[in-house]
């Protein structure tokens, strides 16, 4: 072996001992996601054909026989509609002001409030299910009647909770195009709002969706905040200030005195349901946004 | 005649030690020999007994850790079943399945009685059994008819397969399951929330949670407590059990035995539950 190979032989040796690092590690990630669908795919499948009894029915009456999780599906969905509904043009509210107020009296302001969205980011969500227990609860009580526990109650707070991952991803998103436009239209004599309603955000479709896709993701799978404020029966509501219970609500209140049976197995159906529904509009969303964005980024 | 003194002498010490053993028995004793961990979890209403009991022993016997968790009686059963657990507690029997896929044995060793209860202000103390089954139906949905003030009920129950709402449903509505339209609480505690908050609610807890946030509801003129509960004459009450899988053996025996102990039955009564005499 002549002398001279040996110095480039151990570095390209390394090149491909990273490579093969990088690819186990991407390949294990990927494995563990279809793992984890296999698993709620299988352990779904008793539920699906045990004779009798099924899921997709609109009656949870587990000592009768009656399995059915669609109530609690359609739950799911109102309330993350609802929040997304009510948080998406708050976030996007916050986020315009934050990056075209101009005053420089008010820059104190901007500044308390960029640290109060990340400080809300930090907040668990059984303290904000506890705050809301005892001061929204009984508001929503006096101006609706009912117990208060009802789908609106969770909503609202959902809303809050899914608000700073909104901001944050439209501000990192919409503020880097601004900034690039800034010198050329303040010099035409624009103002950064106009700047940013004209020329910014026509073209930032895909920000826009994909802060919509983190929140709803967010709003489908919270668990304790319906849990404390939704009132949790497992009927469908006929209003928004009524009862309902979502599906991983569902999955706490059953999961935590069951073990085994028609029941346990109902949770694995309606788990399916929660991811295939997840999926399904994060695909349906990133479908709504233009391709040609993705190369401009 | 050298060996009658040494007699006695043996005599007169294994009476001192025998004396001195009966003044000083003490249901602690067992775990001076003993070290290791010992885990806990299942139902909730169990939970200010076991740590109670953790306290003492683990003062008395630095050696031994002793961890207590909730999650509920499923979580206690599958926790002892699969030997993440020693010892998983459970507020209702075993059912036959369960006892066959592990080979659990079990021991009661409290009473807990389950109230219905409503908010402080509401002026209704006494409802007949008829009345609680419309109510918790469904049926009945205003005070007025139950002669309170003109307001809709407020309707808070347990999760399925809860220990209380199965004692509830079981003693109270003779097995009928509640309406839909109620509100599902998933603790005592976020129960006694509820009701102290809001002030048309009716529900049920646990007697040992009834306090001055919350009003204890007597059933056909039977007062819920747990002298009532004691002598038989409320009727909704419950037994609370541990779960081991096989006979306990070792520091797990030992703690079985401690809760049925003097000192065992001292926290139990603290806790708000009666001692339930060991078979």
């Amino acid at each position: 072996m002549p002398k001279s190979d040996l110095p480039t032989q151990p570095s390209h040796d390394k090149d491909s001992e990273a490579g093969f690092w990088l690819k186990l590690a991407s390949l294990l990630a990927v494995l563990g996601v279809v793992a984890l669908c296999a698993m709620i795919v299988v352990a779904a499948i008793p539920a699906f054909f045990s004779q009798g009894q099924t899921p997709f029915e609109w009656s949870w009456q587990p000592y009768q026989g009656h399995f059915g999780v669609l109530p609690m599906c359609a739950a799911t969905l109102l309330l993350a509609l609802l929040a997304l509904a009510l948080g998406f043009p708050w976030a996007l509210a916050i986020v315009i002001w934050h990056l075209t107020e101009e005053a420089p009296a008010l820059s104190w302001a901007k500044k308390a409030f960029a640290l109060f969205i990340r400080l809300l980011t930090t907040v668990p969500t059984v303290v904000l299910s506890f705050a809301a227990v005892f001061l929204l609860t009984p508001l929503l009580r006096l101006a609706f009647g009912g117990t208060g526990f009802c789908l609106l109650g969770a909503s609202l707070m959902v809303s809050l909770l899914i608000l700073p991952t909104m901001v944050l991803v439209l501000e990192s998103g919409l503020a880097a195009r601004l900034d690039a436009l800034c010198p050329h239209g303040l010099a035409l004599g624009l103002s950064r709002y106009q700047l940013l309603r004209q020329c910014v955000l026509p073209q930032s479709r895909r920000t826009l969706i994909q802060a919509a896709v983190l929140g709803f993701g967010r709003a489908l799978g919270d668990t304790l905040l319906p849990l404390m404020l939704a009132g949790n029966a497992p009927k469908l509501p006929s209003s928004f200030t009524e009862s309902a219970r979502t599906l991983s609500a569902h999955m706490a209140l059953v999961t935590a005195n069951e073990v085994g049976g028609a029941a346990y197995n109902s949770l694995f159906a309606a788990g399916l349901l929660l991811l295939g529904t997840s999926i399904g509009v994060t695909l349906i969303l990133r479908k709504l946004a233009p391709n040609r964005a993705r190369g401009k980024k | 005649m050298t060996s009658f003194p040494v007699q006695r002498l043996v005599f007169a010490c294994a009476a001192l030690l025998f004396s001195a053993q009966s003044a000083l028995s003490d249901p602690l004793d067992p775990f001076k020999t003993l070290s290791g961990n010992l885990d806990i979890a299942g139902g909730t209403a169990h939970i200010p007994v076991m740590k109670g009991a953790a306290q003492e022993i683990m003062q008395a016997n630095p050696k031994i850790r002793i961890t207590v968790a909730g999650g509920g009686s499923g979580v206690g059963v599958q926790k002892v079943g699969e030997g993440l657990v020693q010892i998983g507690n459970t507020g209702r029997a075993l059912k036959e399945s369960e006892i066959a896929k592990y080979g659990l044995v079990s021991f009661p060793f409290a009473i807990d009685g389950v109230a219905v209860a409503v908010n402080p202000k509401n002026p209704i103390s006494n409802l007949s059994k008829a009345q609680i089954k419309d109510i918790f139906a469904g049926k009945i949905t205003n005070w007025r008819e139950l002669g309170g003030q003109d307001a809709t009920i407020s309707l808070y129950v347990r999760e399925d397969g809860s220990g209380t709402r199965e004692t509830f449903e079981g003693r109270a509505l003779d097995k009928a399951s509640s309406t839909d339209r109620a509100n599902v609480v998933n603790s005592n505690g976020a129960m006694k929330t509820a009701i102290a908050r809001d002030p048309q609610a009716i529900g049920y807890v646990g007697i040992g949670h009834l306090d001055a946030s919350i009003k204890g509801v007597s059933i056909d003129q039977k007062q819920p407590s747990q002298e009532n509960a004691a002598k038989g004459e409320y009727p909704v009450t419950r037994l609370l059990y541990m779960n081991t899988k096989g006979e306990p053996q070792g520091l797990t025996k030992a703690f079985v035995d401690y809760i049925f102990s003097d000192k065992g039955k001292a926290l139990i009564v603290k806790a708000g539950y009666i001692p339930y005499a060991k078979k």
